[in-house]
């Protein structure tokens, strides 16, 4: 059995003279929560449905599951929530997910069970005999993720599963996500949302134009530390006194001091108030996914580069506030 | 390769929807009113002119062909309607991904939807189309030519255009689609006419425009079948003294299809079938 859940090389696919998806190599190891990120039309939905076998690609192979792209059997392992998501509105969550145990060949006797776990899973016990027509977008939300959870799937493809979600909802994801993880499912999550990816993935892959610009592991991005002091000093003492702890910027009255360890801030505070600096505020970061993703997209010298990821970035409506209160978590206010 | 287990879950996915939206149940409105209309005006038509002799037995038979005209022509919409937004919409509203996704072949669900519409198409012109004609032996006396198989070749009247407006669903948006299959359906019946005075009238442009008319969409071949089953009898039509030949290129009346345009109108589903599959294959969604 390969070491992978997904693997694919050079994998293309151009629509006449467009081009959606320009190279994808990339692998994806099995029980890993993987993140793919990328600004709106980079290509991310495309690869989606070349792993799923919803679209030939124009070159390139890939196996998922260890089997070719495309393979019908395979489609039994592999739970998938499509972006555009719509069930038969004429039908019951629960008939929805009887249709889809019956399209996934599981065994009769199992439905029962698998329709109550989907149900209880995603919220929806209380309204599982209403017509999904009736339902909330958000609801339907939840129903298409029980219907991808059905029949405990190898792999789990979420193609922005938090896109209709009040924070409860996207909360109710992360907990759903953090189970299959634990039960050993490999789910790859298509998302521009962010912090939903940062708090619940292991790594991340960033598209941009088809290509994979890069892979990042969670872990090494949330090493990466650095506190902000709100300070008013009399003179050019306080830079002094910073830059000795590490690359330091100044954006108003903020002070942002990169790489300093979490043992070394006390003694930074304690020299800027001794040389003569006020400080009204000290706030341990650390960088976010989105600061990533930002210089990335951001760093290729093309405007319109930029100015598209920004605007996926401010397609997350949480994903400001969350940036801002991941930004201050753990913040402790130092009063001079 | 297609499973027949895959298309069995799309065919009763469809006959299901067909119940649950209403399609089944409006169908059976509107025959329970036509056959309560058809019988109370052929009554009418029967006390105004009881059927004496052949020129009754015409007259009853003109209006009786003209009702399955009508009813042929209801066939066809329901068809076209049923059928044109089988595949195109469910891909534009998004429906299809998450089915696709599944273990199943496009050919199953192209082929499971056919099935499913075929069923209720075909259960709706049989039923139907007995029931108007029983109305009509009932109110008249009226017995034509052929009267089992007459609804037999509407019902596959039908098939033919489920089977077109389908294809034309894998690339076209259902509106546009439908639209394509009626104009398509038109025109086959008015080039089975004009076939019908060519043939009537020894022209050989014109029969041969209805010869390529027919191949290249076969439904006048089946609802000249039809007219012609329920037309009356040769022995009647020339003892009311009508040109028993002629008066089978009218419009609306016809002669049973031979064998070889039979096997043309399946090879003719079979084959549109193949080509939908293929489309269906090769259309991003």
């Amino acid at each position: 059995m390969s070491g992978f859940a997904i693997e694919t090389r050079e994998l293309r696919k151009e629509f006449g003279r467009t081009v959606a998806l320009a190279d994808l190599t990339m692998t994806v190891p099995r029980g890993e929560v993987f993140g793919f990120l990328g600004p709106n039309g980079a290509g991310k939905t495309t690869a989606v449905k070349l792993l799923l076998g919803l679209t030939r690609p124009s070159a390139g192979q890939g196996r998922v599951l260890g089997a070719p792209l495309g393979d019908v059997a395979t489609r039994r392992r592999v739970g998938y929530l499509p972006e555009l998501f719509r069930y038969q509105g004429w039908m019951t969550a629960r008939e929805v997910l009887a249709l889809h145990c019956e399209l996934a060949r599981l065994p009769r006797s199992s439905w029962p069970k698998e329709i109550a776990e989907a149900l209880e899973l995603v919220g929806l016990a209380d309204r599982a005999d209403g017509r999904s027509d009736t339902y909330s977008k958000g609801m339907q939300q939840r129903l298409g993720i029980g219907v991808a959870l059905l029949g405990q799937p190898e792999l789990v493809v979420l193609d922005e599963p938090t896109s209709a979600l009040d924070p409860v909802g996207r909360q109710d994801v992360r907990r759903i996500i953090g189970a299959l993880r634990d039960r050993g499912t490999t789910v790859f999550l298509n998302s521009h949302m962010l912090t939903e990816v940062e708090r619940v993935c292991d790594r991340v892959a960033i598209v941009d134009r088809g290509r994979v610009v890069a892979e990042l592991s969670m872990a090494e991005l949330t090493q990466e530390r650095g506190v902000r002091l709100r300070v008013i000093a009399p003179d050019g003492a306080a830079l002094e006194v910073a830059a000795r702890y590490g690359p330091t910027r100044v954006d108003g009255e903020w002070l942002a001091i990169d790489g300093i360890a979490d043992a070394d801030v006390p003694a930074l505070v304690r020299e800027l108030v001794a040389s003569g600096a006020a400080i009204h505020a000290v706030v341990p970061t650390r960088q976010s996914l989105e600061d990533r993703f930002m210089a990335l997209l951001g760093a290729d010298g093309s405007a319109g580069a930029a100015a598209e990821s920004e605007a996926e970035v401010d397609g997350g409506s949480d994903v400001g506030a969350d940036a801002a209160a991941s930004g201050s978590s753990g913040s402790a206010e130092v009063r001079p | 390769m297609s499973s027949i287990a895959g298309i069995a879950i799309i065919a009763r996915l469809t006959l299901r929807e067909a119940v649950r939206r209403r399609l089944l149940w409006v169908l059976v409105g509107l025959t329970a009113l036509i056959v309560v209309l058809t019988w109370w005006a052929f009554g009418r038509i029967a006390e105004a002119s009881p059927i004496t002799g052949p020129v009754q037995v015409l007259g009853i038979s003109q209006v009786t062909v003209m009702l399955a005209f009508m009813f042929s022509f209801i066939l066809a919409m329901t068809a076209v309607f049923a059928g044109s937004p089988a595949i195109g919409s469910d891909i534009e509203s998004g429906l299809l991904l998450a089915v696709l996704a599944r273990p199943i072949r496009r050919s199953e669900v192209l082929l499971g939807r056919w099935l499913g519409l075929a069923v209720v198409l075909v259960g709706y012109a049989l039923v139907a189309g007995y029931l108007e004609l029983g109305a009509v032996v009932a109110a008249t006396g009226y017995v034509p030519a052929e009267p089992l198989v007459g609804p037999i070749y509407l019902a596959g009247e039908s098939l033919i255009l489920l089977t077109l407006a389908i294809v034309i669903s894998t690339r076209v948006a259902s509106v546009a689609g439908g639209a394509i299959a009626v104009v398509a359906y038109g025109l086959a019946w008015m080039a089975g006419v004009m076939g019908g005075v060519g043939e009537a009238f020894d022209n050989n442009i014109l029969r041969s425009v209805g010869v390529m008319a027919r191949l290249i969409l076969p439904s006048d071949v089946l609802w000249r079948g039809s007219a012609g089953a329920l037309s009356p009898t040769d022995n009647v039509l020339t003892a009311g003294g009508v040109n028993a030949n002629l008066y089978r290129f009218s419009p609306f009346s016809g002669t049973s299809p031979s064998l070889p345009w039979l096997a043309w109108c399946v090879v003719w589903i079979v084959g549109a079938l193949v080509l939908g599959i293929v489309l269906f294959r090769n259309r991003e969604v």
